[in-house]
């Protein structure tokens, strides 16, 4: 009897997936998610390995030749300094692409850590955490920004923790009334009564049901911070020349509009919304991977 | 035999707080006073309406919040004041089924995952933590392949069986079991219970079955405790309780439990409440349940009715106790001849 229960336990343990092969597997199923993860991987590799793939080095300038149309030899053409734009662009993207997933991963999750500890414990923690969000909502984002960077110098490591600094917010109270309400369920309590700690109560059971939520929050963060740090560039607070970064090679396009180089404003704009949209369809695979009843 | 668990006098009370400096304008008062007592590997019944406070007692019991006076003792330990190593020990010899098979697990957890998630919190079968998980599915009539599915993909019945395989990871003494089938059909109810009696059986399980179905309760409970608006009003052996009620509370739950013989169901008497529970709030003075009671007296109004033992191990709150009234089937109450008429 002892026996054969063993024999049938050895022969069904084979079949045991765990979770994370099943959260794989739904993951490579949605194909936009896998795309995005693929195009995403390509612009890191490219933009990060700029030294070694850009067909011309940083800040290569060519004076005589100055602003051309795209050839054979500029791709993409060259700006008003003779620089090669293609080259420009890839080395650019090493800072947008630090500054923008960097934010909207770091915000994210000290948004959502310092939101659900809100939510789960109430009472004097809530309170600090929320007036401090309050704070930081009150307070004029710009300025802060500006006082930061002045004060550390602007790198995109200083950027990136500038721009998460205040951007974490958002995403808290979002956090905060999920886990508020997610406080309720009886699994919740199950879990309490089985004798998980706080810690594991929020990060096994309340985090993975708000999936949905941060996933869009950090497409949006993203974007948003590449933005951001333009208009910082542009205020002269953000990454300075010779350093270029996509939103300071569109805001220094913008002054094209009207001559045949126009086409110098495209290129940076259409790389940030392929990052953003990357982001994007990775956010929607997550979020669908983490939630076992999606049906495909 | 030692008692395993023990309820004494606990009192639990929400404040209720309005305006702008969240002054204390009110209290509920869901458990005022409750003692009770269950022996190793037997099963108490708590029945009572919605709102009486059992669900209160039932997560009192599992230290899902904090009782304002009273004590639980489990083995002589207090259960109220365990912290620390104390508190993780004692999660451990006490776990709970919830009501709503739909809301306790977790939507994104496995089944094998929620059961491997409690086997780690204590540190249990390191090892072997998915076979176990396995024999638990087993244990409580579920296929061991299940481990892998999520709860979504399962019946009420079926995520319930679950529930109490998850409480069983722990290997607890006691399960308090808050409406463990009131969500499920009739038909599968059955076998829920059957299956809890025979766990019970082979484990030696102390259950409190907290329900409001007096024939579920009926069939698991060795003993059975009604409360009404945050007071036991009636413990006795169940036999004893559905054959002889002391409480005219108890009267009249039992009179509203049909017969499935029509020909008695007609010709027995039946008793309806006339009213609603009093708003726990602001609770009546005395009896609480006098002002739905057709017995009720002035003593009754001014007097709380202590738990009493009357005969055959029954302990009964009543100033009027059924066995001490003359004519207890008398209805020349206008409150029942009023209720008859319904």
């Amino acid at each position: 009897m002892r026996a054969q229960s063993v024999a049938a336990t050895t022969k069904t343990t084979r079949s045991f997936v765990g979770q994370w092969t099943l959260f794989r597997r739904r993951f490579l199923r949605h194909r936009l998610a896998v795309s995005g993860l693929v195009v995403l991987a390509m612009l890191v590799i490219a933009c990060f390995g700029a030294p070694w793939i850009a067909p011309f080095q940083e800040n290569h300038q060519d004076l005589i030749t100055g602003s051309t149309g795209p050839s054979p030899v500029h791709w993409l053409g060259t700006d008003e300094l003779g620089r090669d734009f293609l080259s420009q662009l890839l080395y650019a993207g090493r800072i947008s692409m630090s500054v923008g997933l960097g934010v909207g991963v770091l915000s994210t999750i000290v948004g959502v850590l310092l939101g659900s500890l809100a939510g789960y414990f109430g009472g004097w923690v809530d309170e600090l955490i929320m007036r401090l969000v309050d704070l930081f909502l009150v307070v004029p984002p710009i300025a802060i920004l500006a006082l930061l960077l002045q004060g550390f110098g602007s790198s995109s490591a200083t950027i990136v923790l500038a721009l998460s600094a205040l951007g974490w917010t958002v995403i808290a109270r979002v956090a905060r009334s999920q886990v508020l309400s997610l406080r309720e369920k009886e699994f919740v309590d199950a879990a309490i009564v089985l004798g998980a700690s706080p810690l594991r109560v929020i990060v096994r059971h309340m985090i993975p049901n708000l999936a949905g939520v941060i996933a869009v929050n950090v497409s949006l963060a993203v974007a948003a911070a590449i933005i951001t740090e333009s208009t910082l560039s542009f205020l002269g607070f953000g990454v300075q020349p010779p350093d270029s970064s996509w939103g300071n090679m569109l805001s220094q396009a913008a002054g094209l509009l009207g001559t045949p180089q126009v086409h110098l404003l495209l290129y940076p704009g259409l790389l940030i919304l392929i990052t953003v949209l990357s982001v994007n369809f990775i956010g929607d695979g997550l979020r669908d991977a983490l939630d076992p009843q999606t049906k495909r | 035999m030692s008692s395993t668990l023990e309820a004494i006098d606990v009192v639990k009370e929400y404040p209720v707080r309005s305006g702008l400096f969240r002054r204390r304008t009110g209290t509920v008062h869901a458990l005022s006073g409750v003692s009770l007592e269950v022996p190793k590997g037997k099963t108490l019944g708590i029945v009572g309406e919605s709102g009486c406070g059992k669900s209160t007692l039932g997560r009192s019991i599992v230290r899902l919040h904090d009782i304002d006076s009273g004590s639980i003792r489990l083995d002589g330990e207090s259960v109220e004041s365990a912290s620390g190593q104390d508190l993780r020990s004692l999660r451990r010899r006490v776990q709970m089924v919830f009501q709503d098979p739909y809301a306790s697990l977790n939507p994104r957890l496995t089944i094998g995952s929620a059961l491997i998630e409690a086997l780690e919190i204590h540190g249990l079968a390191a090892g072997r933590r998915s076979e176990r998980a396995q024999e638990l599915l087993e244990m409580v009539g579920l296929r061991p392949e299940f481990v892998q599915r999520y709860p979504h993909e399962f019946s009420g019945g079926q995520r319930q069986r679950i529930g109490i395989a998850r409480a069983l990871a722990v290997e607890p003494e006691v399960i308090v079991l808050d409406e463990p089938v009131s969500a499920l059909d009739v038909s599968v109810q059955a076998g829920v219970l059957n299956q809890l009696k025979e766990l019970q059986d082979l484990l030696g399980l102390t259950y409190v079955f907290i329900a409001h179905d007096l024939s579920v309760v009926r069939y698991l409970s060795d003993e059975v405790a009604v409360m009404y608006l945050g007071r036991i009003v009636e413990t006795a052996p169940t036999g004893r309780l559905f054959a002889a009620p002391e409480h005219p509370y108890t009267k009249a739950l039992l009179s509203a439990v049909p017969i499935p013989d029509p020909i008695v169901e007609r010709s027995r008497e039946r008793i309806t409440l006339s009213g609603d529970v009093p708003s726990p709030l602001n609770p009546p003075s005395g009896c609480r349940f006098r002002t739905r009671c057709w017995k009720a007296t002035e003593r009754c109004a001014t007097e709380i009715p202590l738990l009493r033992t009357m005969a055959d191990g029954t302990r009964a709150a009543c100033h009027h106790p059924e066995s001490e009234t003359q004519s207890p089937t008398d209805p020349t109450d206008s409150q029942r001849t009023e209720a008859g008429a319904q």
